[in-house]
């Protein structure tokens, strides 16, 4: 059996709205998604200008195969609730909701998009949504956030301001973010989301975004943002499996299928019992490995 | 009109001269006659004293310049360049008209040429390249008669064959002694190796070193020798070195540059020929600098060394040459302070003349030992013929230089380019002036990947399979580029006036450049 | 229709944008000035996309300055709708689909 084909978000690109020269090859740099965004980059005077620019820009060029993301500024506000009405119409895959405090956030959101989606004649839920939690409200409601709609397919924390109303600032060792990721991982993983770290805002400090980088990677997450095309391949290179980690999980499955064969009970590999977490970790490695495009041979039996 | 082999339309008869339309890479051969030369025996005994002249008019009377003779520079100093317009002015105080400016090329610093092509004191031009006012104005149409362009290679089998005959060379040189021995080297303002200027000091009837720097006699190292100087001059400045590669000596932080850097780099990395021994050019400018780079960081994990790296040379070939990656450097010109000192202090580091360097009819040039070149161009259309020379607009901007020498020649010819620049698409139908043909391009290189001659290199693709480049035609990499730009008209030309001809390595006519309508 | 009723602009002078200026032209129709680093290429193609633009809006008297330094046509679009929005006070565009 040949699995689908995991939809991998290990890179989310911010490209600013206000900026166009660098939205129209803003895909050659390979990130897995594009985050076009209308918010805290663009300037109060030029949130119209902005966003006229990704809305001819989403339906003007062809983005290929990357996921085309676009953050909107609050809903709660004018600005947020005309940015809904132009993105939508122009199509993107996701649109990220900013500042996501609770799951009523979510609901007001996904009605005015179905409302959009009537009128033009999209098919309800077309467009996918993102929530960004960037407050304690917005941690600590995660769960019933991560719950709030089939159209969610990922959250994100929004570190800069989570830690100031933390009254705290970032670190390198991230210790004020730890609680505040770990609600949000559990909260994915319980609903089976993505979960996307925080943008590394010093993009000359390439040994301590890849430390951050290797960090959250151990955590759990999917991916990250990022604010510049070099934070691309780091990131790709922590989040594709080695060639010892594929080569253990084909050897896995191999294990696997050698005890069927002797129609035994035991399955073990050098010596060391195969239990079902370790068949889901093998799995979850091949599918990584062949989202990334690295499998020679395609699917392994999974 | 006649029909060259990269189907463009060649007139007859240019400058009173019969020309040949391009036949192919190597089809011609040269005429059977000796090499020409203008230089005859001179008298100089011992009481005759220095050979310093006491400034530049000085010099010009002393070697006869006279209305319509040729004149040359050597450009080694590029955009730092400061001994050109000084000359001129003095030949025009002098009164002197009619000139042909013939130097190895011209940059951007030399936009006041025009005033001098709109007072008569230049009336032709022939050059590598022409860029900045003076190639738009040239476009326009100043000049009466075409300006003949032609590849640093070409230049010197021009010379050699007679074909430019230079009657005055001015040549700057960072260091000279009263006799006339010089060097590029040391001084005040260093260019480095001297390869182009070697070449009109050994031709011309006369030659006038401009110096800032005068040595006790002898000046070491010798570059340019005594005996082919008739005179010395000595300024305040001669250029200046910082402005040689006009800072293009550092590494970009230019995120689409390094992208197609880094995959230029795995292009040469899975080629086939990156193995212990091998050659390379890469130039300069953002690309090749990183890619240099890029390279040089291959070479020391996979232990493998380049036998020599050839051409334009700057800081980061000099690096690996001092760290033992690459056993020789053959230095036509010095790109910054770092690689002239290399070349000063290394006998591994080799001064080259252009002709050595590239000459198609000099009996061997080292390009023919060549592995791997790396190349940009303009534009290049879906047949790989490259334009480096007009702007997507059709005005003069670019320089042959050793580009369509260097193709022709390497046994993997590079070309790293960005797909758009701007709103400018740079792979379309037809390119403004076919440059290089496409028979000599293995591959382009893009941000969004490569696309490979086959007929040129049929393992290429396989080998390249491997990278993990993604690969495309040169019709799918158009395309993509006119579906983010759109499609641009066609340059609207005065078919009546040509401006310019562009020569082939051999002399033969591969393209001409049209006077440019107004906008 | 639409009345240009104060001058406005929208975009820049960066490489890859264009700067749009709009004001009124009583009594003298549509007026466009064009200056582009890619005329020659592409000058057509910008007048037809700012008169497209212009059409749709139903703007018959203004005077339009472009400069333009190789914006993409999704761009000039944007820029030019957003001017016209500003110099006219529209806050109720009509986003289309496709």
């Amino acid at each position: 059996m040949v699995a689908e084909k995991i939809k991998l978000r290990r890179t989310m690109m911010y490209v600013s709205g206000s900026s166009p020269a660098n939205i129209a090859q803003a895909t050659i740099y390979g990130a897995d998604s594009l985050m076009f965004d209308l918010e805290d980059s663009v300037s109060v005077n030029e949130k119209d200008a902005a966003r006229f620019v990704i809305y001819h820009a989403l339906k003007t060029i062809d983005f290929g195969d990357t996921e085309t993301v676009v953050r909107i500024n609050a809903i709660n506000t004018e600005t947020g609730r005309q940015d809904l009405e132009a993105i939508v119409r122009a199509k993107p895959d996701v649109i990220r909701l900013p500042k996501t405090s609770c799951a009523q956030d979510v609901w007001d959101a996904e009605a005015m998009i179905a409302k959009i989606e009537r009128n033009i004649g999209f098919e309800e839920g077309t467009i996918k949504l993102m929530a960004a939690l960037e407050d304690p409200s917005g941690i600590l409601n995660a769960r019933e956030i991560a719950k709030s709609s089939k159209r969610l397919i990922g959250m994100a924390i929004g570190a800069e301001d989570f830690v100031t109303s933390m009254k705290t600032t970032r670190s390198p060792l991230g210790v004020e973010l730890a609680t505040a990721r770990g609600l949000l991982l559990m909260a994915c993983r319980e609903v089976g989301i993505y979960a996307l770290d925080t943008v590394y805002s010093d993009i000359n400090n390439d040994e301590g975004f890849l430390e951050e980088v290797k960090l959250i990677k151990q955590l759990g997450f999917d991916g990250k943002s990022c604010i510049h095309p070099r934070q691309i391949k780091p990131i790709h290179q922590v989040f594709t499996p080695t060639i010892k980690e594929i080569d253990y999980a084909i050897r896995t499955f191999g294990a696997i299928q050698e005890a069927e064969e002797k129609h035994s009970g035991v399955i073990a590999l050098n010596g060391k019992m195969i239990d079902l977490p370790m068949v889901e970790r093998a799995r979850r490695v091949i599918r990584l490995a062949d989202a990334a495009g690295i499998l020679d041979g395609g699917a392994y039996g999974c | 009109m006649l029909t060259n082999a990269v189907n463009r339309n060649i007139p007859e008869k240019i400058n009173n001269k019969k020309l040949i339309p391009y036949q192919g890479e190597f089809a011609l051969s040269p005429a059977d006659a000796p090499v020409a030369s203008y230089r005859k025996l001179k008298k100089r005994t011992p009481d005759m004293g220095n050979k310093i002249q006491r400034d530049l008019t000085a010099a010009i009377r002393s070697v006869g310049l006279k209305d319509g003779m040729t004149i040359s520079f050597h450009h080694g100093f590029r955009d730092g360049d400061l001994t050109v317009l000084p000359v001129l002015e003095a030949i025009r105080a002098l009164g002197i008209k009619n000139l042909t400016l013939a130097p190895s090329s011209l940059t951007d610093v030399h936009d006041p040429v025009v005033e001098f092509i709109k007072d008569g004191t230049i009336t032709h031009l022939e050059s590598s390249g022409l860029r900045g006012k003076l190639g738009k104005a040239v476009s326009e149409g100043i000049l009466e008669n075409p300006v003949v362009l032609r590849t640093h290679g070409d230049r010197v089998r021009a010379i050699q064959a007679g074909e430019l005959n230079i009657d005055v060379a001015f040549l700057a040189v960072a260091s000279a002694d009263e006799y006339g021995n010089a060097t590029g080297c040391t001084g005040k303002n260093i260019c480095g190796a001297l390869g182009y200027a070697m070449v009109d000091a050994k031709y011309a009837a006369n030659v006038v070193l401009i110096t800032d720097n005068l040595v006790s006699y002898p000046c070491s190292p010798i570059s340019i020798d005594q005996s082919d100087v008739d005179c010395v001059v000595v300024v305040d400045q001669i250029g200046d070195s910082a402005l040689i590669g006009k800072g293009a000596a550092r590494t970009t932080r230019d995120p689409k540059q390094l992208l197609i850097a880094e995959n230029t780099t795995k292009v040469i990395e899975y080629s086939g020929l990156f193995v212990e021994g091998f050659s390379v050019q890469t130039g300069v400018g953002a690309v090749p600098i990183a890619v240099t780079n890029f390279l040089g960081e291959r070479m020391r994990t996979q232990n493998i060394h380049a036998a020599f790296a050839l051409g334009g040379i700057g800081a980061a070939i000099t690096r690996l040459h001092q760290e033992g990656y690459i056993q020789k450097i053959l230095a036509v010109q010095s790109f910054d302070t770092e690689a002239s000192a290399a070349l000063c202090n290394d006998v591994t580091h080799i001064e080259t003349e252009t002709g050595t360097y590239a000459n198609i009819f000099g009996n061997g040039c080292c390009i023919n030992k060549l592995d791997i070149c790396i190349l940009s161009a303009l534009e290049m259309d879906t047949h790989f013929n490259c334009n480096i020379l007009t702007g997507s607009n059709g005005e003069l901007r670019g320089a042959l230089g050793g580009g369509p020498d260097c193709a022709g020649a390497a046994r993997l010819s590079i070309m790293a380019m960005p797909l758009i620049r701007g709103r400018i698409p740079s792979i379309v139908d037809e390119v403004n002036t076919i440059c290089t043909p496409g028979t000599s391009v293995d591959c382009v290189v893009t941000e969004y990947g490569v696309a490979v001659n086959t007929a040129r290199n049929p393992d290429l693709t396989e080998r390249l399979r491997k990278s993990g480049l993604k690969l495309f035609t040169m019709q799918q990499l158009k395309e993509m580029a006119e579906r983010l730009t759109g499609k641009p008209e066609p340059i609207q030309y005065n078919r009546d006036k040509i401006v310019a001809v562009v020569e082939y390595r051999d002399g033969s006519i591969i393209d001409v450049v049209y006077q440019v309508l107004p906008e | 229709m639409c009345q240009i009723t104060k001058k406005s602009y929208a975009g820049s002078l960066e490489s890859s944008d264009v700067l749009v200026q709009i004001s009124p032209n009583p009594g003298k129709g549509l007026e466009i000035d064009l200056k582009s680093t890619v005329k020659r290429q592409f000058g057509n193609a910008i007048l037809a996309t700012v008169n497209d633009v212009l059409r749709e809006f139903d703007i018959t008297e203004a005077f339009v300055s472009i400069d333009d330094k190789g914006a993409l046509d999704c761009t000039i679009r944007a820029r030019v709708s957003a001017a016209v929005c500003r110099a006219a006070a529209l806050t109720d565009y009509h986003w289309k689909v496709g």
